[in-house]
């Protein structure tokens, strides 16, 4: 009943062009399954995917929702949330008018399997049924590159395989890597993302296999997810100090659902211990905050809630209001709403920035 | 008052004495591990999260010809009481005793630390008071030397690192916390970890310097551990000072830890107010390094978003090089907002300093 409501109301409100910059379809294996080798459908069948945490099904921390999914996301039909794009658009994308969405596929897509040949398979099969499922159906939904990141060069392969492909907005790669972001390992996604003329986005979760703080495991679900923000500020941290952005100046970075409340402070914090330990890493060539202005995105969700308002529109215009996009995270239990997420006293021009004149010149939308 | 960035009479909450080697320590030891550490050949317990001659370590002139810094009480006194006309000087000493794997070496090295701090540092300048080493390898250790130093006022704190085998809110660790509340001593958190865990949650980092920053993220993990497993409400007494931290990551943590707290808190149901107001009543941070830019105005934006004049406490955290000239306090703090940090709030948060410092 309220949504019939709300929609009524929101009809009326169309007019605004909105990028969402993190959407999740829920892809099935089923859905890979034409497009994985019988030995890895059968491995998937018998051994199933292992994380680097013990459980075999589920999550390390238990969500505090099934699928860590917004009650009302289950589709009529069946099914699990977001996976049925019909109901998607019903709820979602017509819903709130969204001219654009970008895909961010989360589980089961193999990324930092223990097994990494097995991540190789997954994140390729993973892209071909974004293609088949979801792209192909809706000119509205644009596919992200799922790449095994734990295998630096089997992940530049699966990109320049997808380079060109105008269904493909971006490079997609996990917070919680195996080594910070910044490491060698790594160079080859950056090097095939800047060669395909790709943003790399950087979405919060993952299993590094590494305890979530630098004091071991916590003890909740609050905790897992307010660490995200703290990895996050440890991958900024490394992709800058081991140069990656003097190697590949046009690299452009997204940071997805990490919050941004925390990057100027880091920034801050970052340039005033250069100063002091510049001889430690002469291959930086500009203060770390300029890096940071120079390479990295945010989306908006989770968007900080600051006790005075004021305060939030201070840090996004230190960050700047072009490096900010919207997204809304559906159909996870912590969404933000479009129609109200934002603060309402931003400019007409700096909201048509965030919903989409951002996001459209980064991932070349037009 | 105007050119000085100092404030005289202030309580200088970080101030960090060197421990020259472990011979400086075996006078103090018992003898089975006096006798243990010179067979064993066991001379240094330098910590790796402050590589000694790195700058940050020290600024250069504060090195004597050695290279160490802060060797003695002396060369601290001059300094901090001299230079800076500072009233008491807390001394966090942060030889790496909180590293060593065995419980039963930790606690002896702790027991001589302490030792050493009270007979070669506070014996020689009555201005001087310290924090309390502890074993935390073994909570009955560390609750043992709590109960032993807190005999001595001149103890006004517990210390551990920011960075340790497993998150400090965990409820075994609790009887540390009874104690501090016991003794009114607040427990002090300093940068550092115990390399238990890797210095991030993504790995081994390369450099040094974001072992350093990491810091701040170790900072971050403790807070969120210490209200979540609900230590701070099970004791409304304790005070916590986070030191060293860079304070400025303070506002966008919790907004987030905020946020998540409004749509999560039936997990942690214990916790039945909003994080930034337990973070007012219990936590302190103390000044230096204040993460921001160099520009009073933008120092003034990163205080305002503290939304607190309680929170903070002056501290030089000699010798490490954080600032340049006399500039203890950066410039951006209101005249008011200096005497608040520099006195009020340390007699706010050490109650044993109180007796002296009138």
């Amino acid at each position: 009943m309220n949504i019939e409501v709300r929609a009524r109301e929101r009809g009326q409100n169309t007019k605004l062009d909105i990028v969402d910059c993190d959407f999740h379809p829920k892809l099935t294996v089923e859905q890979m399954r034409p497009f994985l080798s019988n030995q890895w459908w059968n491995y998937i069948q018998t051994y199933g995917n292992r994380s680097r945490h013990g459980y075999a099904k589920g999550y390390a921390y238990p969500k505090m929702t099934p699928q860590a999914a917004r009650r009302d996301a289950w589709p009529p039909g069946g099914g699990l949330p977001a996976s049925d794009l019909d109901f998607v658009r019903q709820q979602h994308l017509d819903f709130y008018g969204i001219s654009a969405a970008i895909m961010n596929p989360l589980s089961p897509t193999g990324q930092g399997d223990m097994n990494v040949e097995l991540s190789v398979a997954m994140a390729s099969a993973a892209n071909d049924a974004q293609l088949e499922c979801w792209t192909r159906r809706d000119p509205r939904l644009k596919s992200s590159v799922v790449v095994p990141y734990e295998d630096g060069v089997a992940s530049a392969a699966e990109v320049r395989k997808r380079a060109g492909n105008k269904d493909f907005a971006q490079v997609f790669m996990l917070s919680r890597t195996g080594e910070a972001a910044g490491r060698k390992r790594y160079w080859p996604i950056y090097e095939a993302a800047v060669e395909a003329g790709l943003p790399v986005g950087i979405h919060a979760f993952g299993y590094s296999g590494w305890p979530m703080t630098s004091s071991g495991y916590p003890s909740f679900y609050i905790e897992e997810m307010t660490e995200h923000a703290t990895s996050a500020q440890v991958m900024v941290t490394s992709m800058i100090m081991e140069g990656i952005f003097e190697r590949w100046p046009d690299l452009k970075i997204v940071l997805i659902e990490c919050g941004f409340g925390w990057l100027p402070a880091l920034g801050w914090r970052l340039d005033k211990q250069w100063k002091r330990l510049k001889d430690e890493v002469p291959h930086l060539k500009m203060a770390p905050s300029e890096y940071i202005k120079k390479h990295f995105w945010v989306t908006t969700q989770p968007m900080e809630e600051t006790e005075n308002p004021d305060h939030l529109l201070e840090v996004m215009n230190w960050i700047g209001m072009d490096r900010i996009m919207f997204s809304s995270d559906y159909p996870h239990w912590d969404f933000d709403d479009p129609f109200v997420s934002l603060p309402p006293s931003l400019t007409d021009e700096q909201r048509r920035k965030i919903y989409s004149g951002n996001a459209r010149a980064l991932y070349r939308l037009d | 008052m105007t050119d000085v960035l100092t404030e005289v009479g202030a309580i200088d909450c970080d101030v960090h004495p060197s421990v020259p080697d472990v011979a400086a320590l075996l006078p103090h030891l018992e003898t089975f591990w006096r006798d243990s550490a010179v067979e064993r050949g066991l001379n240094s317990l330098d910590s790796n999260s402050y590589p000694l001659k790195s700058p940050l370590t020290s600024r250069p002139e504060w090195r004597n010809k050695s290279g160490l810094p802060a060797a003695t009480a002396k060369e601290v006194g001059d300094q901090v009481f001299g230079r800076w006309q500072s009233g008491f000087a807390i001394l966090n000493c942060l030889y790496g005793v909180q590293l060593l794997f065995s419980e039963d070496m930790a606690a002896a090295f702790c027991r001589a630390l302490n030792d050493y701090i009270a007979k070669e540092w506070l014996d020689r300048d009555p201005r001087m008071r310290a924090s309390v080493v502890i074993p935390m390898q073994n909570v009955e250790y560390a609750v043992d030397e709590i109960e032993r130093c807190a005999r001595d006022k001149r103890f006004v704190q517990v210390l551990v690192l920011a960075m340790q085998e497993v998150p400090l809110g965990r409820r075994h660790f609790w009887p540390i916390y009874a104690a501090c509340e016991r003794h009114g001593l607040p427990l002090g958190i300093h940068a550092g970890s115990a390399y238990r865990n890797p210095v991030t949650s993504l790995g081994w980092p390369t450099w040094y310097i974001e072992d350093y920053a990491a810091q701040a993220q170790g900072f971050q993990s403790q807070l969120a551990s210490l209200i979540t497993e609900g230590a701070v409400a099970k004791h409304p007494g304790l005070k916590i000072v986070l030191i060293e931290s860079g304070v400025t990551w303070l506002p966008g943590f919790l907004w987030r830890f905020g946020k998540f707290w409004r749509g999560l808190r039936t997990e942690v149901p214990w916790v039945d107010r909003p994080p930034w107001e337990i973070i007012r009543d219990h936590f302190r941070l103390t000044i230096q390094p204040f993460d921001a830019p160099d520009s009073p105005e933008a120092v003034e934006r990163a205080i305002e978003h503290l939304r607190s004049d309680d929170i903070l406490l002056y501290a030089s955290d000699y010798p490490h090089w954080q600032f340049d000239g006399d500039a203890v306090v950066p410039a951006g703090f209101s005249p008011a907002l200096r005497r608040k940090i520099a006195i009020d709030n340390p007699l706010a948060t050490y109650p044993r300093l109180k007796e002296d410092a009138r």
